[in-house]
């Protein structure tokens, strides 16, 4: 079928160069990545189609901001250098702010936040310990006392973590040297590596460990309790944007604000994540 | 949510599998018939200069050589992945040209894999030119045969004979590193174009064999069913593959005496 | 050029050297027992056993190594219920075993090859002559085949470990932390990639060049004859 409509293909893109092309002359035309294996913020389904919160968002931001928007996947360990290549020009795949990558490109205001924690099998002991939601900006002693807690569980387990991530660095910090830290290229394989045994834990955020949790290998799966959020675990998932490239920030920036005061991103999370992710400001 | 059976994850059309992964595995074809390619290429390149009387052109192709057979060629694969796109930048900068040159995936793929390849290929084809008896050569000059005829006549012909069964490990080589660019992610896309409620082609990822695998067992989390989809799809093009290159030496060597 | 990153990088670099030379030497030498086993199998009056090794050797040289151990590490960790009722989980469970499995089946399939090669290259004589002087069995085995095997195939293998060398750099994608893995994990903290391969790739020519030496210096040892024809190096 797809074959067929190859051979279509031709004649339509001429026929559709030629209509919509006044229309588009004013648009400017952004190239927005995401990484695809990250469900349900983004990921690929059964067609080949890229899919979840950030594709439907991304649509929406652009509407908003007057933009012709395209989206393409890239694998999570070359998504800012090809940012800085301009390969494309905004960053849209679960990626938080943070400090270390200011230094290097530039964010817009959050669209979403929520707080990570500990991935683990519901037979797991850390599953037994005391609920709590800390800040790690807002109160950063209570925060990690509570990590302090969690600490003499993890002693020898392996715990397993996506590379380049807040949540790697997060985990390095705290429980290096205690735990055997194992790096995966998607969240996806330590997934699965935790449904086999392989791994203990895996630092996640919730809104991603909620559709693992759906999944057929995810059903045994529960988080620990504490949650923790801010700080080095990142200031909220944003647009990011090269730094020079100030007046698609401002361009984002506004029709973030607006998504977000309208509700349309509380509207879209709820879809996605069954929560409300909308960052308090 | 209930696993799926194997049939049912391995349905032609938009509910399973098997079309991504019959695209995949032409892609990935693809990748290793352009990579080869490549390959012959540098090999070529490589060996003329190692042929050739300068002595600096034989130290460069030899260390070419060396480098590129005896590093890991996923790290090859990285350092175009990753630095690839900035020299073409930088290149294009240079020479007056504005904003990203995009080197496609498909290309930075293909291009690692025939660099790599290359380097192999240029002990082919040296070997393969030295095999030439030189009386034939003689006796082609003495017919008053020069330059591009004695290539394309003499020599040509005789390399590629001699060269092919080297060329077929060659070919599986790259058929089976193509499986590295899985690793960076290299894709194809098709678009979707909409005309009213017509929908002429969805927007379609065509990834390699193995990146296809990747992604559907990540989506599906039933990893063995397409990996295991993917080592069937592998040996069907590299027995395919070894049959083709026989048929071609048969071809290749049709005018010789057999002892 | 910024020798300091240099400096860094190889540092951090160098850290990964022994998982690699472990990981090649212990396929290696594992990967040959189980080729010489599969050499034999093929040569083997019972045509079973033949086709058994046959078919062993068409899956594992006629596929991607990688795929074979994203098969064996993340496929079969699928099957977590069955593998630990057999008791063999805990094997199954460390990705630094499912590797040294992959590069073993992988380099054995290999070296079968190499190996059936260097048993043919007997000539027919001398097993005739060692089974006049009424040798047979072990004994003719030990002292006129495999030295004779050894020394045609030492050359070949010599190939191989170097290409197994290489083929440990695939680990990486299984979270195990050799140079390469060390390398990727450095090029997307610093986004340095020439500099990064530069140091990467020094350790690996570096480490090639010990392994070449020494097995030049094996092959002078037991075939000072056959060393000194300087075979071209062979493709697979």
């Amino acid at each position: 079928m797809k074959i067929i409509r190859l051979a279509a293909i031709a004649g339509a893109v001429l026929a559709l160069g030629l209509a919509t092309a006044d229309a588009q002359a004013q648009m400017r035309k952004v190239k927005v990545a995401t990484e695809g294996a990250y469900a349900p913020w983004n990921f690929v389904n059964s067609q080949g189609k890229l899919e979840g919160f950030e594709l439907d968002l991304g649509a929406e931001l652009c509407k908003r901001a007057k933009l012709d928007c395209e989206f393409v996947a890239q694998d999570w360990d070359g998504i800012m250098p090809s940012l800085l290549a301009k390969k494309y020009d905004a960053i849209m795949a679960g990626m938080n702010i943070t400090p270390k990558r200011m230094e290097t490109i530039n964010f817009t205001t959050a669209y979403a936040a929520g707080p990570h924690g500990l991935l683990i099998l519901k037979s797991s002991a850390l599953a037994k310990l005391p609920a709590g939601e800390y800040n790690l900006t807002k109160d950063l002693a209570e925060a990690e006392k509570a990590i302090a807690a969690i600490t003499p569980q993890l002693k020898g387990k392996i715990i397993g973590v996506q590379g380049s991530t807040t949540n790697l660095a997060w985990a390095e910090k705290y429980f290096k040297g205690v735990a055997e830290i194992r790096e995966y290229k998607t969240t996806e394989q330590h997934d699965l590596d935790l449904a086999a045994g392989r791994i203990d834990a895996a630092v996640v955020a919730h809104s991603a460990a909620q559709a693992t949790m759906e999944t057929a290998t995810g059903k045994d799966m529960t988080m620990a309790p504490p949650s923790f959020s801010g700080g080095m675990l990142g200031l909220g998932v944003a647009v990011g944007i090269r730094k020079e490239d100030n007046d698609l920030k401002n361009a984002f920036d506004a029709a973030v604000k607006a998504a977000i005061a309208d509700g349309t991103i509380k509207t879209l999370s709820i879809k996605w994540f069954k929560v409300d992710m909308t960052p308090k400001s | 949510m209930q696993a799926k059976s194997f049939l049912e994850l391995m349905q032609w059309g938009p509910q399973g599998w098997l079309d991504e992964m019959m695209f995949a595995t032409g892609l990935t074809l693809a990748v290793a018939i352009v990579g080869f390619l490549f390959g012959l290429l540098f090999g070529t390149l490589a060996a003329i200069a190692k042929l050739s009387g300068s002595r600096l052109a034989k130290r460069l192709a030899d260390a070419y050589t060396t480098v590129f057979r005896g590093v890991p060629d996923l790290l090859v694969i990285y350092l175009f992945y990753f630095g690839g796109s900035a020299v073409v930048t930088a290149i294009g900068q240079f020479f007056g040209a504005q904003g990203f040159i995009g080197l496609p995936g498909f290309l930075i793929g293909t291009l690692a894999i025939g660099i790599v390849s290359g380097a192999y290929q240029s002990e082919v084809i040296r070997g393969a030119y030295l095999a030439v008896p030189p009386g034939e050569v003689e006796a082609a000059r003495a017919f008053g045969m020069s330059g591009r005829a004695l290539l394309w006549r003499i020599i040509g012909p005789q390399v590629l004979r001699y060269g092919l069964p080297g060329m077929g490990n060659i070919w599986q080589l790259v058929l089976k590193e193509s499986a590295l660019v899985a690793v960076v992610g290299l894709s194809v896309y098709l678009y979707e174009v909409r005309l009213g409620d017509l929908v002429l082609i969805y927007e379609t990822r065509f990834s390699d064999l193995l990146r296809q695998a990747h992604v559907a067992a990540g989506s599906t989390r039933q990893p063995f069913v397409f990996y295991i989809t993917a080592v069937a799809f592998y040996l069907v093009l590299t027995t395919a593959s070894t049959w083709c290159f026989r048929r071609a030496e048969t071809w290749a060597t049709r005018g010789m005496r057999r002892v | 050029m910024d020798f300091t990153f240099l400096g860094e990088s190889f540092l951090r670099l160098i850290g990964g050297v022994p998982l690699t030379l472990q990981l090649a030497f212990s396929s290696i030498a594992l990967g040959l027992c189980l080729a010489i086993l599969l050499a034999l199998m093929m040569q083997s009056w019972f045509r079973p056993l033949g086709w058994l090794a046959d078919g062993f050797v068409f899956v594992f040289r006629g596929t991607p190594l990688l795929v074979q151990i994203f098969l064996i590490y993340y496929g079969l960790g699928q099957f977590r219920p069955a593998l630990d009722e057999m008791g063999i989980w805990w094997f199954f469970r460390s990705p630094y075993y499912c590797a040294l499995l992959a590069l073993t089946l992988n380099t054995a399939a290999y070296g079968a090859e190499i190996v059936r090669g260097g048993l043919q290259s007997v000539p027919a004589g001398q097993i005739e002559a060692a089974r006049a002087f009424g040798m047979s069995g072990l004994t003719l085995y030990r002292r006129i085949v495999a030295p004779i095997a050894l020394r045609q195939a030492l050359p070949a293998y010599g190939n191989e470990v170097i290409l197994m060398i290489k083929a440990t750099s695939l680990v990486s994608t299984i979270t195990l932390m050799e140079v390469t893995g060390l390398a990727h994990k450095l090029i997307s903290e610093t986004f340095r990639s020439f500099e990064v391969f530069f140091v990467a790739g020094a350790i690996y020519l570096a480490i090639n060049f010990a392994v070449t030496r020494l097995i030049e210096l094996a092959e002078h040892r037991i075939a000072p004859d056959l060393a000194q024809a300087n075979r071209p190096a062979e493709v697979h």
